[in-house]
């Protein structure tokens, strides 16, 4: 297959005087939308229908044999399946702190402050972003395995601030760059030294940045997979776990887990977008 | 900004700066020492200098590195045209629900990635609820196969970088001024010139980011091709990871990931010098 043959849907451009035109051409781009949108739910709609398969073996076949809440019940009944879901949440919320320890401060100099290094802490930004994970990955595995470091999960603590403490400087630092530094001048001249100030003005107001920054960390770190594998050890997260058993078989309390994960993280960002709403900018 | 010069910055900054110089810029020279070192598991690795390495890797996987360009690019080209119409609509006609459809968009990231990879080879496959039904009503013939094949692999690779191009996309074509649209639907231009003339190239920005997010995501991958490809579908990845983790031949494994990591870089610090950092860091905010 090629390229060209990919569905290149009518790149109608609808304009002010499209209105004048038919209906049926108005409805091209929102049907098609919506059809992307189902698609791109399709694994989900699976992952969710195939946590209720009866799956008589314990594991989880391509067959559907029947509706059953028992995966449910027995959600925990796979001991290191269980213990693997708990090192992902243990490494998730360490490197979540990390990273907004030591993020948000990056932050606020790169936000507030011209200095030397500026344009290197930038760059080396970047690059992580953009940088392929398994490079990232082997890469820090070759600095492991030079430094004669176990690896364990510390070592999968340490990869992941590595890559989720950018995510918590760009988010942080583009809320400081959006904030009035008027409120601030006005606590100076109110007589509130830099320490009060940033206490009881500056860090509420980036607040909501923060708390944005940290759930991306949180969730990039849950779900990572490529960097993990390369520094764990013998370790197991959730999703190395879960790519270990493609090859003997699915049980299909990995399917429970999944939704339940899914789930939780909709309310979270829901209730966090509630917030932010409500949250004066 | 105010210029304020002094320790402060320096002190904010130091903690996050060690921690990224340490275990992100350090181990990527590392890594190079690495590849330059010869020995085996058992007896251990001197450092001997033996860029000769280079060429013996290349002459042996040149397939998968071939390949892995292959797959990144038809996936992001893919991903691109699936995108731009989307991202276009939701920026221009999203209206009051623009939010919620950036997170319909974001939906798949709450589900674990090895997962939603896995649920497509639960949709792919032969006895599977999409092709088992098609073929058992004679729809498709029984001998179509299409997990293990390029498709599969490609398939998965596009799925998986939706969200990666539309976020730059919409992103971009939200920051468009109507105005301007306006006005060359004013000045008599086409809907078509309207497009090509004004949105694309305002929307250049979007473009260029989304390409290189998923090109490289895409390039570096090996878990597609470990679920739901076959033996003729090994990218470059799958040989790094099977290299370091399973072989324990670090040689090699650093070889390959420094040469990957040096196109890698190449492309990244083409796009920054040419684009600058804000669209692809926007996206991300």
């Amino acid at each position: 297959m090629s390229a060209v043959d990919a569905p290149a849907p009518a790149v109608a451009p609808r304009r002010v005087r499209v209105r004048t035109r038919g209906g049926a051409r108005r409805l091209i781009l929102p049907v098609y939308t919506w059809l992307v949108l189902l698609f791109t739910a399709i694994p989900i709609a699976v992952m969710i229908a195939y946590s209720f398969n009866q799956a008589p073996s314990g594991r989880l076949t391509f067959h559907w044999t029947g509706f059953t809440t028992q995966w449910y019940q027995q959600v925990f009944d796979i001991s290191d399946l269980t213990s693997a879901l708990v090192h992902s949440l243990e490494v998730a919320l360490a490197s979540t702190v990390i990273s907004v320890l030591i993020g948000t401060p990056l932050a606020l100099a790169l936000a507030r402050y011209r200095f030397r290094g500026r344009g290197a802490a930038d760059a080396v930004i970047f690059t992580d972003i953009a940088a392929p994970e398994v490079v990232v990955g082997a890469s820090l595995l070759s600095l492991f395995i030079s430094l004669g470091v176990s690896r364990g999960l510390v070592t999968i603590v340490i990869a992941h601030v590595a890559f989720s403490v950018v995510f918590v400087v760009v988010v942080v630092r583009a809320r400081v760059q959006g904030l009035d530094r008027s409120i601030e001048k006005a606590a100076y001249d109110l007589g509130a030294g830099p320490w009060v100030t940033f206490q009881k003005i500056t860090l509420p107001l980036i607040l909501p940045g923060i708390v944005a920054g940290a759930l991306l960390a949180f969730a990039m770190s849950i779900d990572d997979f490529i960097i993990t594998e390369f520094v764990a050890g013998q370790t197991l997260t959730f999703p190395l776990w879960v790519y270990g058993a493609v090859k003997v078989g699915i049980p299909p309390q990995v399917f429970v887990m999944g939704t339940l994960i899914f789930v939780v993280g909709i309310a979270l960002a829901i209730i966090n977008a509630v917030l932010q709403r409500r949250a004066p900018a | 900004m105010r210029l304020r010069r002094g320790a402060t910055p320096y002190l904010l900054g130091l903690p996050a700066g060690l921690w990224l110089g340490i275990f992100f810029v350090v181990p990527i020279v590392t890594v190079l020492s690495v590849s330059l070192q010869t020995g085996n598991p058992d007896t251990g690795y001197a450092l001997t200098w033996n860029f000769s390495i280079f060429g013996t890797v290349i002459n042996q996987y040149h397939t998968e590195l071939l390949r892995s360009f292959e797959y990144g690019l038809i996936s992001t080209v893919i991903a691109l045209v699936i995108c731009y119409p989307m991202a276009y609509w939701i920026a221009f006609h999203g209206g009051r629900h623009k939010s919620t459809y950036l997170f319909l968009i974001l939906l798949p990231f709450f589900v674990s990635f090895v997962i939603r990879t896995l649920s497509w080879q639960f949709i792919l496959s032969d006895r599977g609820i999409v092709l088992g039904n098609l073929k058992s009503w004679g729809i498709i013939p029984s001998s179509l196969h299409v997990l293990s094949t390029p498709f599969a692999v490609i398939a998965g690779l596009t799925y998986n970088a939706l969200p990666f191009m539309a976020l730059p996309l919409y992103v971009a074509l939200e920051k468009i001024d109507r105005r301007v649209v306006q006005a060359a639907n004013d000045l008599y231009a086409s809907p078509r010139a309207t497009f090509t003339r004004v949105i694309v190239p305002l929307s250049s920005a979007g473009i260029f980011a989304g390409i290189l997010l998923v090109f490289v995501t895409n390039v570096g991958d090996y878990v597609n091709a470990a679920i739901l490809g076959g033996p003729g579908t090994t990218m470059i990845g799958n040989v790094i990871e099977t290299s370091y983790l399973e072989n324990l031949d670090y040689p090699t494994a650093s070889a390959l990931s420094s040469i990957l990591m040096a196109a890698m870089l190449l492309i990244i610090w083409l796009y920054a010098r040419t684009f600058g950092t804000q669209a692809v860091e926007e996206a991300v905010t």
